[in-house]
């Protein structure tokens, strides 16, 4: 894998932004673990006044052939997780594939906000916390992209 | 330049971390399972004012305010709690007035209908015959739980009850019936309700074993004597 390590001032600030990606993305990690582990007890989540977890979670969205979504998103922060900090280190070709992984998350979390907000019409708490997180790591790879390009 | 192996260090300690923290936390927490409450039923006593108060009114029968008050949190699709259904009736019709038994919503996620089968009885609530479809939930807990689809069941139930069915299945899914089973279950959270059924006596926690219409007798006798 090709490795360069940048050097500008521009390149100090892309790498500021790629180790707090990988932060922001352990967020959606635990989440994502969470939501499995109480799948897999069996267990509702905790939830506020002005959600309904259950109704979301136990939904016919909340699973993949029987697997929970927030095994899936575990498996994409972790693999955002892993590129961001790969890309820190100097692994400069894996950017490309990060933009596409966030894109595709925000595009997946997207679609199940739509989920939320207009089939089931309930909304829990977990799942707006994972598309907060995923919006974040959106903006945040955007943007080390649009710094790295305007160094080249 | 040489490549560092540190990220690798990193990413294979993030992921073992996780696993194992996963791990540990799945063989932490109860495994909930219908009907078994091991491991979750503690001694103490709680102070049910300082709890989320479930939905209000409650669905209960008896008197309100009266000295002993049974509280159950309930899954209609869990066979444990379909067993201890008659023993609570039992119960209901030989302490009439001298206590209040609540029947509180706690649908388990591992039973895939036990949510819209706590919306029905809710819904038939609102109709002013909540405890007639509880009762025919109950007793038909074989049937509708096999279901692909149990809603024609409750459907069927509620023509049955004399219902306006379309007024029912609009309820089924309103805000009304939702609220109030998502309050149940956050004081099911609150009080460490993780298994079903899972019966509360004057707010002591009651072993599965004394969930029975014979033990119940003898604890409730021993509160109205207190």
């Amino acid at each position: 894998m090709k490795r360069s390590v940048p050097a500008s001032s521009s390149g100090r600030r892309v790498n500021f932004i790629y180790p707090l990606i990988a932060l922001v993305s352990l967020i959606g990690l635990v989440d994502g673990l969470y939501l499995t582990i109480l799948h897999l007890q069996h267990k509702n989540a905790p939830c506020g006044e002005a959600f309904d977890c259950t109704s979301v979670l136990t939904s016919d969205y909340a699973t993949i052939k029987g697997i929970p979504l927030g095994a899936f998103g575990a498996l994409a922060y972790f693999t955002v997780f892993s590129f961001a900090l790969l890309i820190t280190f100097g692994y400069e070709r894996l950017r490309i594939h990060l933009l596409l992984l966030t894109v595709l998350m925000a595009l997946m979390s997207g679609y199940l906000l739509y989920v939320q907000a207009f089939v089931l019409k309930h909304f829990c708490q977990w799942c707006l916390l994972s598309a907060g997180v995923t919006l974040v790591l959106l903006l945040l790879t955007v943007t080390a992209r649009l710094i790295g390009r305007k160094n080249t | 330049m040489k490549k560092s192996i540190l990220p690798f260090v990193i990413i294979g300690a993030v992921f073992v971390v996780s696993i194992g923290v996963s791990v540990w936390l799945f063989n932490q927490g109860p495994k909930t399972d219908s009907g078994n409450t091991n491991g979750v039923n503690g001694p103490g006593k709680l102070n049910p004012d300082n709890l989320p108060k479930g939905a209000e009114p409650p669905r209960s029968e008896g008197t309100a305010g009266a000295k002993v008050v049974l509280e159950e949190f309930g899954d209609f699709q869990c066979p444990p709690c379909g067993a201890f259904h008659p023993d609570a009736k039992q119960i209901v019709r030989e302490f009439g007035d001298r206590i209040q038994f609540i029947f509180r919503n706690n649908p388990l996620r591992i039973h895939q209908h036990a949510y819209d089968a706590a919306r029905a009885a809710e819904a038939a609530g609102i109709q002013g015959k909540y405890w007639e479809m509880h009762d025919k939930i109950y007793d038909n807990q074989a049937t509708w739980s096999t279901s692909p689809d149990p809603r024609n069941e409750f459907d069927n139930y509620a023509r049955l009850l004399g219902l306006n069915v379309e007024q029912f299945r609009g309820d089924r899914v309103g805000e009304m019936v939702n609220s109030r089973v998502a309050a149940d279950m956050r004081r099911a959270t609150a009080m460490g309700v993780t298994g079903t059924p899972t019966v509360f006596l004057n707010g002591r926690k009651l072993e599965f074993e004394d969930t029975n219409a014979a033990r119940l007798r003898i604890l409730i006798n021993e509160e109205l004597k207190k």
